[in-house]
């Protein structure tokens, strides 16, 4: 059998392959992993009611096993004190799932399972049996009103529920398919539309998604004009010399400073610094107590714009330095000005290269936390920082961000494995905003490009 | 024999060997012209007169200045400041580099075509009204006339007028050199520079590009600078011959390459040196 050499073409081209393959391969598994974690979430699985041979009995929801054990979800934390339940398998007797178990999300103290007994209308009536669910079921369309709910959990201790408590109810065990379908589109739009409950754990994330979309669309708007003049000035006006080569080192170092690092420089400049001065100059009736002052909308906008500055200004120089010399002496050769050569020749065939250098920025701001901690970020922040009051934006304000919010479910709230599957869904969904922001600005690009197509070709 | 080996007296004494034709009708007055780059010399005590309306070639090997010196015609070196220049040019009596000159009218008196063709990434039309809307010419009508006219001039109307607004790259080459002239000649140029505008392409574009030089002298000067000797005997009607940064030889493009004075001329055009 003949030995492949080392330095043979076989040998390199399947390790370069190989290496294709496994990057590949772990970007796919982390993707499916987070996707297929976090949309499960909010999949109405049926509820197993499990007898032990102790004689205990557990409801609850299978997510997951590990050697011999089962993990259960059976919610109820205020009954309980936890919502895990790690079951080992042997010990199971029997396995059923009754149609009349209820899950119930709650505003405070997350979900609950169990079965309904009773409800109270505001009449005072106590209303038990089919004739509660009947009535707890208009209710739920919106038809009739219910203030408490009497529930037990399956080993029958009783609890009541106040209806204004419950965020969502269903029989997960009576769902047909469709039924589920529809189920977990409604959960998901819950999650995409609805301001966080019950620390976090429960609830949606909208604030989040839009403080997150909001300050990267204003980051952009400070970073695209300052890092596409900043490159124009280096390329096009400044001398080339020494000083503009350390100008261009400085400014490709700065893309390489930890992010921490801008977020102290926007604590200090920004927020105490310019803030406090804003603060003393317009908003002195308020003082002690800040607007522009701590940590805002404004503040993290313009930290992150400081971040992403030298990407958008390396890649519009090297779009600036990709435009043929032949077609600068074309248009200044026409009787053109040096300005109208820029603007309408170098400009134009540099806007794809500028528009990189934004996408860039933008996909590498939508993922930071780290600096956003120092300005102006928030763990819980319900309203939406855009209103209908003068100035509609309210750039002082603090926000929520996807980044920081999975951060905070995974790590800082008070029930981190509750929360786990919520982190997976924040997850997923800070993938797929990067990758839509990402999408708009590969699109805009492409129809830029269009109009300057055969260039690409030449 | 190598060019080196002539006296400095002998190429002192027929370096600025001056054309005899009557100075009124000299388009540019080039005198004393030294140019160099990054303190290289590249043009040295360069003199020599450009008649109005003829083609005119400068011929000479690779690295003799025969380009830089076209491009002091329309001051492209500006943009270089690794340049020093010494001398003067003269653009019908005025200096090119007066203190009144603005550069950007200047360069619209002397077009200038390259070597490859370099049409912008626009359409064919806006190509050519590129330079005319600069002149601060909007109105639609008038866009259109010249845009035409100048393609008929450079004789590229009837092949794109059925898509004006194609793309300009989706041109062969030859029709893209043809549509740099007529952009070129949009503006109304005096002067028409052109450095090697054919070297990028094929023998019968190239062949179009000649007929369109000879027709062209009757509205403007043009210079041409040309490695091709067969191209500079073809169309040019004065012919000056540069060497090292040095005019060598300047004459009637008929005396040059059948009767040429010095025998370093005649080495170069018969093809022993160069």
């Amino acid at each position: 059998m003949r030995i492949p050499r080392v330095g043979g073409d076989g040998v390199w081209r399947w390790l370069s392959g190989a290496c294709v393959a496994l990057s590949l391969l772990a970007v796919v598994a982390l993707l499916v992993l987070v996707v297929t974690r976090g949309l499960a979430h909010f999949w109405p699985a049926d509820i197993e009611q499990l007898t032990l041979d102790d004689g205990q009995r557990i409801a609850g929801i299978a997510r997951g096993s590990e050697a011999g054990e089962q993990r259960y979800f059976t919610a109820n934390r205020d009954l309980d004190g936890q919502v895990w339940r790690w079951v080992e398998t042997q010990a199971i007797e029997t396995r059923e799932t009754p149609p009349e178990l209820l899950y119930a999300e709650r505003r405070d103290w997350g979900p609950f399972i169990g079965r309904l007994t009773a409800v109270e209308t505001p009449a005072g009536e106590r209303l038990q049996g089919d004739e509660a669910e009947r009535r707890l079921r208009r209710a739920l369309a919106g038809d009739a009103e219910v203030t408490t709910l009497h529930v037990r959990n399956v080993e029958g201790r009783a609890l009541e529920v106040e209806f204004a408590q419950v965020a969502s109810l269903s029989w997960p065990n009576r769902m047909d398919i469709g039924d589920k379908l529809a189920a977990w589109g409604h959960g998901v739009w819950r999650f995409l539309s609805e301001a966080p409950s019950d620390g976090n754990t429960g609830g949606g994330v909208w604030p989040a998604i839009f403080g997150t979309l909001l300050m990267v669309i204003l980051m952009s708007l400070v970073v695209t004009p300052f890092g596409v003049l900043a490159a124009l000035y280096l390329n096009e006006v400044a001398r080339q010399g020494p000083l503009t080569r350390l100008v261009r080192i400085a400014v490709r170092n700065l893309a390489g400073v930890p992010s921490i690092v801008y977020g102290v420089f926007g604590l200090g400049v920004f927020v105490y610094g310019l803030g406090g001065h804003l603060d003393s100059w317009f908003f002195a009736e308020r003082l002690p107590s800040p607007t522009f002052g701590t940590g805002g909308l404004l503040w993290a906008s313009l930290t992150l714009a400081l971040l992403t500055l030298p990407v958008v200004i390396v890649a519009t120089e090297e779009g600036l330095a990709r435009v043929p010399v032949a077609l600068r002496e074309g248009s200044l050769a026409l009787g053109a000005t040096r300005f109208e050569t820029l603007r309408r020749v170098v400009v134009p065939m540099a806007l794809p290269s500028m528009l990189t250098g934004v996408i860039l920025a933008v996909a590498r701001a939508a993922g930071e936390v780290a600096p956003l901690m120092l300005v102006g970020v928030a763990k819980l922040v319900p309203e939406i920082p855009v209103d209908g009051e003068f100035p509609y934006v309210h750039l002082d304000s603090k926000f929520m961000h996807l980044g920081y919010h999975l951060f905070d479910l995974g790590f800082a709230s008070r029930d981190a494995e509750a929360a786990m599957p919520l982190v997976f869904a924040t997850a997923t969904l800070l993938v797929v905003v990067i990758v839509v922001l990402n999408l708009t600005a590969i699109i805009l690009r492409h129809h830029l490009r269009a109009r300057h197509r055969a260039l690409e070709h030449s | 024999m190598s060019a080196a080996s002539f006296s400095a007296a002998e190429t002192q004494r027929f370096s600025s060997a001056v054309v005899d034709f009557p100075s009124t009708s000299s388009c540019f007055d080039i005198e004393a012209l030294s140019l160099a780059y990054e303190g290289k010399p590249a043009l040295r005590d360069l003199t020599l007169r450009v008649p109005r309306h003829r083609v005119t070639a400068f011929i000479g090997p690779s690295g003799c200045g025969k380009s830089t010196l076209l491009r002091s015609l329309n001051r492209l070196h500006d943009l270089n400041d690794q340049v020093t220049r010494n001398g003067h040019i003269r653009l019908e009596g005025q200096n090119i580099h007066g203190r009144d000159v603005d550069v950007a009218e200047l360069r619209r008196r002397v077009g200038m075509v390259f070597q490859t063709p370099n049409p912008f990434p626009m359409s064919i039309y806006e190509n050519v009204a590129y330079g005319v809307r600069l002149q601060g010419i909007k109105r639609k009508r008038e866009l259109d006339e010249v845009v035409e006219w100048a393609l008929q001039s450079a004789a590229l109307w009837e092949e794109v007028k059925a898509d004006l607004h194609a793309s300009a790259w989706t041109l062969s080459g030859g029709q893209q050199q043809r549509l740099v002239i007529a952009r070129t000649l949009a503006v109304r140029p005096d002067v028409l520079l052109l450095d090697e505008p054919a070297s990028a392409l094929d023998p019968i574009s190239t062949l179009k590009i000649e007929e369109l030089i000879r027709g062209l002298k009757s509205q403007l000067t043009l210079i041409l600078v040309t490695h091709n000797m067969q191209q500079a005997a073809r169309v040019s009607d004065y012919t000056a011959f540069l060497h090292a940064g040095e005019l060598v030889e300047y004459a009637p493009t008929d005396t040059l390459f059948t009767n040429p004075r010095l025998r370093r001329t005649e080495d170069y055009i018969t093809g022993r040196v160069g």
